[in-house]
C-alpha cells in the first residue's frame, strides 16, 4: 500500500505550483457538490499526476469539507498517488506469477537500494517505486519495468546494475546536450550517495 | 404514549417501546452482548464491528443485534452455539491486529476487549491467526492527540463524534483494507482549536486508542 506521509512529499517544482494555480479556476466550473469530490481528485490527478498536499487542501477548501475528508477519501482508492512519478518509475510485479517467483524480494532490493518505500518517489524525483499486479508476461516472472524497459527474470543482483545503467545513461546524455551546446550552464555535480 | 412489544431474549421476557433498537433494549434490561462499535444516536447503526449477533426466531442466521429494530413480539437467543462461534471468531480477528500489552495500556480493567474476552471466556489471543501490526506505532501528527493503531479496533466511534460534534471533521478513516488507520490530516498547531477543549474521540474510545498530548 502506497504509503503517505504529507511530511516526506518533496516540494513542488514551480511547473507544479503553476499548475497549481490554474487548478483553483477549474475547479470552479466542476461545482461544489460533495459527490464531485472524486471526479475532482481524479482531475487534479490528471493535471500534476500525483495529489500534493496543496491540492487536497484546495480541493477541500473548494467543497468546504475538512482536508482530512479529501485525505480519507483520497486514500481509500489505489488509483490515486501522493508522490510524484520519478523519471524512471520502477515497476515490481507482483502478479500471481510473479509473487510465486519472488517479486516481493525484487521489490524490496529496489526498496533498499533507492532508501524509499513503494509508492514513494527519491529526493531528486529521478525514480519511484511502484508495486503493479500483472504486466502480461508472466513467462518471464519475476518481471520489473524501469522507465519504458522491462526487465524479465529478474534476480535481487540485477537491481544495483539496473538502477546504475539509468544513471550512467542520464550523465552520457548530459554530456551530449553539454557538447551540442557549450553555452549551457555546467549542471552541479550529482551529490553523491 | 409510544407503544410497546413484549420480546423474549433468552427466555426472559422484556417489555419495549416499539420500534426500539434490540441491542440497546437488550442491555438496558441487564442483558449483555458483546459490542464495540454500536452509538445510540447513530442510525443506521455501523455494524461493523461484528460482535453483537444474536439468533432472533424467523430468521435464517444470526444478525447483528444492532441493526434489529423492535416492532413485533420476538424470540431471541443470545448464546447459541452459532453465535458464539461467530463472536470467538470476530474477537481473534481484532486481536489479530492488536498489541495485547495490557499492563503498560490506560484501558486495562476498563478495557471493552477485555470485557468480551472476559465475558466469552476465551483468552486474549488471537488464536492461530498471524499478528499483524502496523507502523509506527504511535501517530503523533495531531496537535493535542495521540493515536495508536495498533490498539484501535477501528470501531469508528471517534470517528462519528467527530462529524457529529464539529463541522470541519477531524478524524476520519485513512487508507483501507489491513492498513486502515484513524486519521487527522492537513492540521497544524494552531489550526485544531475546537480539538483542545473536545476529548469527545478520547472519551469514546472503548480501548484507550486515542490519548490525549
Amino acid at each position: 500500500m502506497a504509503s503517505f506521509d504529507p511530511a516526506e512529499a518533496p516540494d513542488l517544482t514551480d511547473e507544479e505550483l503553476k499548475t497549481l494555480d490554474d487548478l483553483k479556476s477549474q475547479l470552479e466550473q466542476m461545482g461544489r457538490e460533495r459527490g464531485r469530490l472524486i471526479p475532482m481528485l481524479q482531475f487534479v490527478q490528471d493535471s500534476l499526476a500525483y495529489l500534493p498536499p496543496p491540492a487536497i487542501r484546495l480541493v477541500a477548501d473548494h467543497l468546504e469539507i475538512s482536508a482530512s475528508e479529501v485525505y480519507g477519501v483520497a486514500t481509500f482508492y489505489n488509483q490515486f498517488r501522493f508522490n510524484p512519478p520519478g523519471r524512471h518509475p520502477i515497476k515490481v510485479c507482483l502478479g500471481t506469477a510473479c509473487h510465486v517467483k519472488g517479486g516481493e524480494i525484487i521489490l524490496e532490493n529496489f526498496e533498499r537500494k533507492l532508501q524509499i518505500k513503494d509508492g514513494q518517489t527519491t529526493a531528486d524525483r529521478e525514480f519511484s517505486i511502484d508495486r503493479v499486479a500483472c504486466v502480461g508476461c508472466c513467462a518471464l516472472a519475476p518481471v520489473a519495468i524501469v522507465g519504458e524497459t522491462l526487465y524479465g527474470k529478474m534476480q535481487p543482483s540485477k537491481v544495483e546494475g539496473i538502477v546504475l545503467r539509468v544513471k550512467i545513461e542520464k550523465e552520457q546524455q548530459e554530456r551530449e546536450t553539454r557538447q551540442h551546446e557549450p553555452n549551457l550552464p555546467t549542471p552541479l555535480p550529482p551529490t553523491s550517495e | 404514549m409510544t407503544e410497546s412489544v413484549s420480546i423474549t431474549v433468552d427466555d426472559k421476557t422484556i417489555v419495549v417501546a416499539k420500534g426500539a433498537n434490540l441491542l440497546s433494549a437488550s442491555l438496558a434490561n441487564g442483558i449483555y452482548i458483546p459490542h464495540l462499535c454500536y452509538m445510540e444516536h447513530l442510525q443506521p447503526a455501523a455494524a461493523s464491528c461484528r460482535l453483537c449477533f444474536v439468533e432472533v426466531d424467523g430468521r435464517s442466521g444470526p444478525v447483528p443485534a444492532c441493526t434489529v429494530t423492535v416492532e413485533e413480539p420476538l424470540t431471541v437467543r443470545t448464546d447459541a452455539p452459532a453465535v458464539r462461534r461467530l463472536q470467538k471468531a470476530g474477537l481473534q480477528l481484532l486481536l489479530s491486529v492488536h498489541r495485547v500489552e495490557c499492563k503498560n495500556c490506560p484501558a486495562n480493567r476498563r478495557c471493552e476487549l477485555q470485557r468480551i474476552a472476559k465475558f466469552l471466556k476465551v483468552g486474549l489471543k488471537p488464536g492461530k491467526l498471524a499478528q499483524r501490526f502496523k507502523q509506527p506505532e504511535i501517530d503523533a501528527s495531531h496537535p493535542c492527540l495521540n493515536y495508536y493503531p495498533n490498539r484501535c479496533v477501528l470501531c469508528g466511534k471517534c470517528v462519528h463524534v467527530c462529524r457529529a460534534q464539529h463541522r470541519d471533521v477531524v478524524l476520519t478513516f485513512a487508507r483501507r483494507g489491513f492498513d486502515t488507520v484513524v486519521g487527522c490530516y492537513g492540521l497544524s498547531g494552531s489550526s485544531a482549536p475546537s480539538c483542545r477543549d473536545c476529548r469527545a474521540c478520547i472519551d469514546v474510545c472503548p480501548v484507550s486508542a486515542l490519548l490525549p498530548k
